[in-house]
């Protein structure tokens, strides 16, 4: 389905995650962002950063990818990102939130 | 050392039968995808010119499914082992020994005891396994005591001494991170445990709660949709976006980086699935040792004559037996297409099928690859079946039970399966135009 954010219009799927992740970019992150009731910050682009580059190397995403990136450590990815800090980064990176086969 | 450093070659033709002039294809792991190759390669390069040697640590070849079954005495021991001597051809060197390093730079394999392996052309196949000490805690003293695993025959094995004498409490099933091998199986071990413990008239005494760090049991939305209710009928309940730090087996509970706690009196884990520390000493891995694999042909991204397959890969698919099945027809394919230096075909789809036991004699199946989720339909005969995908089914049960069968005397020998091709058919299937 599409959604009008700021300006543009991105396709999401029912939870929000956007489906293209070509139609991304800061602003929209940061709109999203917003919507999850965080102020984005440089330490909150940095892990967007690390996050999106993961998956465009199609590699998977985990907790312990994070803690072993060094660009964060784990309470503070929750402090950055409260209540499921995968789930509400993945949905700010503009990427598709990890899933299992079903 | 134990092993002479060459088979005798006796047999067949006698002209080429010069050491310096054959070729060495050499298979590391002896499990589902590396016994695959053996037998499939075995018939397909000229025994003249090709030497195939197949390394393994362990003399037993485990049925891992199989695994699922034995905590709930469905299975016994004897059906989930066999001497892996069985299933490899007899034209092909079988090496039981663990493999040291592999060194590219020089085309040859280490074994433990010091030979080395020359090789032309590698397969990877070392698969993956728990790595239990990876979560502060979890390998302690209450290790297959209160804490289990039910992804190795052992920690199968004390879940089902432990499960016979036990009087009930909390069950917890839990799942550590992801990618796991397998993804559905811990969500199969909750519903049998349910079945079973209704069956021994005691499952008012049990608790079981399902724990995962993703956002749901299941998690893609045709799966939701069509399979949430099971939770929910079966009683089960459900702690997701659980991210482990430790266990605290002294007081009993699992927590979470968000200070959540989750009690347990038997805890069931998934540990984190690494491939073998072989592929980190080697330098070959990511960070969770698997193999950078090209995804539609197989070969590593850094070697062009080391190819990989089956659980040791870190390809977006799912880390399955049907998943290896399926990439062993098309690397062997490729293996044939390298040796005469053709262009490799560029085919591996994701393609994957699991059964899914759901408890109570019945069974799911499902059917999907890298591009598209499981979605409601027949298999593997378009719109009639037998086999229902994303519903219960008893035929379904008997499929996933006849897999074992299907396992031991096809799969590992490299037989075809009839009517189930290597990538994905759409048809019988109901898709539909989605977003995700
Ligand atoms: C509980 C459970 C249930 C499952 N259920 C299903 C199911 O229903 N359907 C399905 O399709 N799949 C299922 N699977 C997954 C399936 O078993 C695996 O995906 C499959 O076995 C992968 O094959 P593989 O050859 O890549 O790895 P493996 O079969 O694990 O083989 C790897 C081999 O390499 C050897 N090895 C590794 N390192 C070394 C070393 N350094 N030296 C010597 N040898 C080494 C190991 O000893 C092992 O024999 C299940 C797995 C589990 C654990």
């Amino acid at each position: 389905m599409d959604k009008t954010i700021g300006q543009a219009t991105i396709s999401v799927d029912q939870e929000g995650y956007l489906t293209d992740f070509s139609q991304w970019d800061k602003e929209i992150g940061t709109e999203i962002a917003k919507e999850q009731g965080i102020e984005m910050t440089d330490k909150h682009w940095e892990i967007i950063d690390y996050i999106q580059d993961r998956f465009k190397a199609e590699e998977p995403l985990s907790i312990r990818g994070i803690k072993k990136s060094g660009v964060i450590d784990i309470k503070q990815f929750y402090a950055l990102f409260p209540g499921g800090p995968l789930k509400k980064a993945t949905m700010i990176a503009g990427i598709p939130k990890p899933k299992s086969c079903i | 050392m134990s092993y002479l450093p060459i088979q005798p070659l006796t047999t067949f033709t006698v002209v080429n039968h010069n050491l310096d002039i054959m070729k060495n294809l050499v298979i590391l792991g002896a499990g589902t995808a590396g016994t695959m190759m053996a037998n499939h390669l075995v018939g397909k390069l000229p025994k003249n010119e090709w030497k195939i040697t197949i390394v393994d640590q362990y003399k037993t070849h485990y049925y891992q499914p199989g695994f699922l079954f034995l905590p709930f005495d469905i299975y016994t021991t004897k059906q989930v082992k066999k001497n892996g001597a069985k299933f490899i051809p007899k034209d092909v060197r079988y090496i039981q020994e663990k493999i040291e390093l592999i060194v590219p730079e020089e085309n040859k394999v280490q074994l433990e005891k010091g030979e080395e392996l020359p090789y032309d052309i590698l397969i990877v196949a070392t698969g993956t396994k728990i790595a239990p000490e990876e979560i502060e805690g979890m390998k302690g003293p209450e290790w297959h005591k209160s804490v289990f695993d039910f992804y190795t025959y052992e920690g199968a094995k004390a879940l089902r001494d432990k499960f016979r004498e036990w009087e009930g409490g909390k069950l917890v099933v839990h799942i550590t991170e992801m990618p796991i091998k397998c993804p559905v199986a811990p969500l199969e071990f909750a519903f049998l445990a349910d079945s079973y413990f209704k069956n021994k008239g005691m499952r008012d005494k049990v608790d079981i709660t399902f724990v995962t760090p993703l956002g749901g049991a299941f998690t893609k939305p045709k799966a939701t949709q069509a399979l949430h209710h099971l939770l929910t009928d079966k009683g089960i309940k459900e702690v997701t976006d659980f991210n482990i730090e430790r266990v605290d087996y002294e007081n009993n509970k699992i927590v979470d980086y968000a200070e959540t706690e989750v009690p347990y009196d038997i805890l069931v884990t998934v540990p984190t699935n690494m491939g073998d520390a072989l592929i980190e000493r080697s330098g070959m891995g990511d960070d969770l040792n698997y193999v950078p694999t090209n995804k539609a042909t197989l070969q590593t991204e850094a070697h062009e004559n080391i190819f990989a397959i089956g659980d040791a890969t870190n390809l977006p698919a799912s880390k399955a037996g049907s998943v290896a099945h399926f990439e062993a027809e098309i690397l062997t394919e490729n293996i044939l297409r390298y040796i005469k230096g053709e262009p490799l075909k560029e085919e591996f789809d994701g393609h994957a099928n699991c059964f899914i036991e759901t408890g109570d004699g019945k069974a799911l199946l499902i059917d999907f690859n890298y591009t598209h989720e499981p979605v409601e339909g027949t298999f593997p005969f378009p719109g009639v079946g037998p086999l229902n995908l994303l519903k219960e089914s008893r035929m379904n049960h008997m499929g996933k039970l006849a897999f074992r069968w299907i396992y031991w005397n096809m799969l590992i020998k490299g037989i075809h399966i009839p009517f189930v091709s290597a990538t994905m058919t759409e048809k019988g299937k109901h898709f539909e135009e989605t977003e995700a």
